[in-house]
């Protein structure tokens, strides 16, 4: 993993800790997915989501699901 | 133009409702109960003679000039210490009133230099023209006898003296200390004849406890406290209303001019954030503006190990646009940006984004807000629907009980410290949130009821404990949250935080904080009738930075603290401008007003406003820019007033992405450390060389004034706007209030902003619209501005920080700032307020100072997973055990080589104010000290052998 998805993987995994308050997790990896669409230039998602499709190593389960819908959208 | 003098009313204004109608001299005035003789007088016209008295402070009555008659009444009265009551009738002038008012002036003028025709304050001096009111024409006492005409000068403060054989201790100096500034460094030293005004404990000013803020200077009647800079250049001539380009407070001043050189700044009565008060900043350190380290002419250089090369403005504007043109060819359209800055005027912070939303194509924009108060941004936007503060300042002084977090204001806003330390004297309590012992903890006559000393990055386990307090002691207030707040979130938050893992006793363990105290404090703020939370850097500097400003507006909703005087939520800005430069849509995200870039009919505005298609996708945030650089997919970059490569944390990630870049342009007074990385430097224009507005943390738009030409020729607005024409982008703005007009015309909440508004109401406080024309001091008092109207409440769990302290870095650093300096320095280290502080320093507590063997002013070596500096060692118990403190003011520091990537999970703030670190005693700099001073030293030749060639 490169220095910059290492990072990327960090601020997905930030993210989902403030979301994990949310017990409902669809509400909460909603919340993920919408906050990552609205900061995250295009390239960094597309960079989140080819990592998280090809390897996904150290995202935390909601980082995976949020990015999941991320991919979908 | 003028110099035109502010009235001086004698007395302040009384706030009563209720009028009283009484004759002075034979006219009727109408004045409010509690209003003095003297001030009632001097509304209609009628000026008392008075020495003792000024408007700035209450009234003492100790001079007797101003000694009046009242019909039916006794003796002379003083007028300044008379109230006004209905029917009274006062005579002002007659032969007896004459009589003592000359006696008193012929005693004062006895133990006076008469040296009226070379005194500094010759034609600004109130003794002297008292001497003439009251027609003084013979002084009968022996000058042989006893006096105090010898008295040794105190030229210790920078800048201003203290001539006490000038001195008629009227005591408005110590008034003025004690009263407007609240520090209290003045007193009357002696009784009788030996009084006498002293700093302290007969100290000079400058090894006193003053704090350099003006206030007595303003209020000495004579040349006793005088400017140096009137001293040395004579009386100013005219005088034009501009605002301080300092902190978020946005004082109002008068430069008060000679010519294009201003001869001193002096607070502005009329200024509705200050209220005539000043501190050492605004006050007198504006000499940075014409200092000789200013760069002047535009420079280019291919490589930045080559000398810089002056060339003509029209070369440096063609060679950016080609340059950046140039890299979008050959990296893509998105490989360029810029950054905006805080210190810039809204207008410029404008102008830098339309520039690279319309002229770049992108939405690479980004701000240095993004490194202090984004959360604040994002936190209250979430919430309460708007990303600012609620309150205007003076809504602070109807607060029963304020709450400060992570925020030191008297070193950081210290003019809004001297209003909030007026209110605490007058019995408001107090409760602080902060790790280190603040100054407001115990400073003379306030002393927090409770100071809640928590560990570094535990904000939010102690917001919580507080919010558990509330709803588990039933202290909400259900009719506040049922009609204003969103019942759905409410319910689901009270039942999230009456968890008992956020209980004050859970919370201790993390926190450090004894749960009595919090249990006591939550009480507190529950039930006072007002409460009031300020909060500054401490708050939003950390990896759940935005959920610590989630936290605050969901306590403050739960107890019903919003929407009126004397409450509300209040982000204190660090910056001057950092509330304008957000407004203004330098995030990358959201235009102005902070609308997303992907709202299509937003969007279309602008597109149709600015005739370019726009882009609907976030740009990059400034630490996203760095990665792209090191990527080499972000290459080109126009920094605009802001300094990244001293500011920002890690910096030598920071450099590595600068180094990368094939374009760096840097806009700025100075080469500062970012220019050292430059490719392009477009000198820019100080505060005092350029129309434009600041708005301030309780986002009031003020007018910043042209008071002379810009060195460089050209105001930073006009080069932006060169910049975009070279770059095919037409902008053709012939003034600032253009650019203004334009932004209202796309912004709701600006639509009623006009620089003939601005003119005519002296500022306004947004929102500005039909509903509310002349703005808004007080926000959210009906509903809050989210789509429907309702407050949200958001869960906020606590997560620790990444950043652990281990037996490798036992120690946390946090870092803040101190009054003298501000920001990166490049202002203040370049003015005589490095008397006071003319290093960073690290403060080390005296357990972790003695287990290491650390003495004071020891260099002591601090080591992070990052980096490594050296400092001197300042031994304190204001730090708790295991934790250390430093500043950031100056380069050589390096206080962020050691600070980390942390940063906010929302916003990318940087977590500036935790960092795991080991101290150590050393003998010499680290290494990368000794590399950037090489590094600095060889950048400053460059300059040189490019000015050299001019």
């Amino acid at each position: 993993m490169s220095n910059k998805t290492e990072k990327l993987v960090k601020m997905a995994n930030d993210i989902s800790n403030f979301f994990n308050a949310e017990s409902n997790k669809t509400l909460a990896a909603e919340g993920v997915k919408k906050h990552i669409m609205r900061a995250w230039e295009p390239r960094m998602r597309k960079e989140i989501i080819e990592y998280s499709q090809k390897d996904g190593t150290g995202l935390s389960t909601l980082a995976t699901e949020a990015i999941k819908l991320l991919a979908i959208d | 133009m003028s110099i035109n003098k502010q009235q001086d009313f004698g007395t302040p204004a009384s706030a009563a409702l209720q009028t009283v109608t009484l004759e002075i001299d034979g006219f009727k005035v109408t004045a409010p109960v509690g209003t003095s003789v003297m001030r009632a007088a001097a509304s209609i016209g009628i000026d008392i003679p008075k020495l003792c008295a000024t408007d700035s402070v209450e009234p003492f009555g100790s001079c007797r000039l101003c000694v009046v008659q009242i019909e039916g009444g006794r003796g002379m009265p003083a007028s300044c210490t008379t109230p006004v009551a209905e029917g009274l009738k006062v005579s002002t002038q007659s032969p007896k009133l004459a009589d003592v008012r000359r006696g008193v002036m012929e005693l004062y003028i006895s133990d006076h230099p008469l040296d009226c025709l070379t005194c500094s304050a010759n034609g600004d001096c109130e003794l002297q023209d008292m001497a003439g009111a009251v027609g003084l024409r013979e002084v009968r006492y022996n000058p042989a006898g006893e006096n105090h005409l010898s008295a040794v000068k105190d030229e210790s403060n920078p800048y201003f003296s203290f001539d006490p054989s000038k001195c008629i201790v009227c005591s408005r100096c110590v008034r003025a200390c004690e009263e407007t500034q609240g520090t209290f460094a003045l007193t009357i030293d002696g009784r009788g004849f030996d009084s006498k005004v002293s700093p302290s404990q007969n100290q000079s000013f400058l090894s006193s406890e003053c704090v350099s803020c003006g206030a007595c200077v303003q209020a000495c009647p004579t040349a006793t406290l005088m400017e140096k800079s009137v001293i040395d250049h004579g009386q100013p001539e005219h005088a034009i209303v501009t605002t301080c380009a300092y902190c978020g407070v946005g004082c109002s001043f008068r430069a008060e001019m000679k010519g294009e050189q201003v001869i001193r700044m002096v607070p502005n009565k009329d200024g509705q954030a200050n209220h005539g008060h000043s501190c050492v900043k605004g006050r007198f350190a504006f000499g940075y503006a014409t200092h000789k380290d200013r760069v002047t002419k535009p420079m280019i250089r291919a490589n930045i190990s080559d000398p810089w090369k002056e060339v003509s403005w029209e070369e440096a504007i063609n060679h950016a646009a080609s340059e950046l043109r140039r890299l979008q060819g050959k990296y893509g359209k998105d490989s360029i940006g810029s950054i905006t800055s805080s210190r810039c005027t809204n207008e410029e912070v404008y102008l830098m984004q339309k520039l690279t939303r319309a002229g770049f194509g992108n939405n690479n924009v980004d701000t240095c807000a993004r490194v202090c108060h984004s959360p604040t941004g994002y936190g209250l936007k979430q919430t309460f629907g708007e990303s600012s503060g609620t309150q205007d300042f003076d809504s602070v002084m109807e607060a029963d009980v304020i709450m400060v977090i992570g925020a030191n204001p008297t070193d950081g806003h210290p003019v809004f410290a001297s209003l909030m330390k007026k209110r605490l004297r007058e019995g408001a309590n107090l409760i602080v949130v902060d790790p280190r012992q603040i100054d407001l903890v115990k400073t003379p006559h306030v002393a927090a009821d409770y100071h809640l000393k928590l560990r570094p990055s535990t904000n939010v386990a102690l917001m919580n404990a507080l919010a558990y307090v509330v709803v588990t002691e039933n202290l909400v207030d259900e009719a506040f949250v049922n009609e204003r707040c969103d019942m759905a979130s409410f319910n689901k938050w009270r039942s999230f935080i009456s968890q008992d893992m956020h209980s004050p006793e859970a919370a201790e363990t993390i926190t450090g904080v004894p749960a009595a105290d919090v249990r006591a404090a939550a009480r507190l703020y529950a039930t006072g009738k007002n409460s009031a939370i300020y909060y500054g850097l401490g708050v939003t500097e950390h990896s759940q930075g935005s959920t610590t400003v989630i936290s605050i507006a969901n306590l403050a909703m739960a107890t019903g603290n919003l929407g009126r005087k004397g409450v509300g939520v209040n982000p204190l800005r660090g910056q001057n401008n950092v509330q304008g430069s957000c407004d203004m849509g330098s995030f990358p995200h959201e235009y102005p007003g902070y609308r997303h870039v992907s709202d299509d009919i937003t969007r279309g505005l602008f597109e149709t406003t600015w005739h370019k298609e726009l882009s609907p996708e976030p740009g990059l945030r400034i630490p996203n820019m760095f990665e792209a650089a090191i990527d080499k997919s972000f290459m080109g970059l126009y920094v605009q007033g802001e300094d990244i490569a001293q500011s920002d944390p890690d910096i030598q990630h920071v450099h590595a992405a600068l180094r990368s870049m094939e374009c760096v342009i840097v806009q700025d007074l100075f080469l500062n450390e970012t220019a050292k990385f430059a490719h392009v430097f477009f000198p820019g224009s100080s505060f005092l060389e350029k129309n434009g507005t600041f708005t301030n943390a309780e986002r009031r738009i003020s007018p910043v004034r042209k008071v002379m030409t810009p060195l460089a020729k050209y105001q930073d607005w006009e080069v932006t706007q060169m910049l975009s024409n070279a770059m095919g982008y037409p902008m053709n703005y012939n003034h600032p209030s253009e650019i203004m007009a334009e932004l209202a015309s796309l912004t709701p909440t600006f639509a009623g902003v006009s620089y003939e508004k601005i003119d005519q109401l002296g500022s306004i406080q947004w929102p500005c619209n039909d509903e509310t024309p002349n703005g808004t001091p007080i926000m959210h008092k009906d509903e809050f501005m989210r789509d429907d109207g309702k407050g949200l409440f958001m869960l906020t769990g606590y997560v620790p920080t990444a950043e652990k302290v281990t037996p490798k870095f036992p120690l946390i650093l946090t870092t803040g700032r101190i009054l003298s300096q501000y920001n990166v320095g490049a202002q203040t280290r370049r003015t005589d307020n490095n008397v006071w502080h003319a290093e960073d320093i690290l403060e080390i507590h005296p357990h972790d100072a003695e287990d290491r063997g650390v003495n004071n002013q020891d260099w002591v070596g601090i080591k992070s997973r990052s980096g490594e500096t050296v400092l001197r060692a300042l031994i304190s118990e204001r730090v708790q055990p295991g934790i250390v403190y430093t500043t950031f003011h100056f380069p050589e520091s390096g206080a962020n080589v050691i600070t980390t990537d942390n940063s906010d999970w929302a916003t990318n703030c940087p977590e500036y104010k935790v960092t795991a670190v080991q101290v150590t005693k050393v003998s010499q700099q680290s290494e990368w000290q000794k590399d950037y001073q090489a590094f600095s030293e060889d950048q400053l030749d460059l300059l040189a052998q490019g000015m050299a060639h001019d």
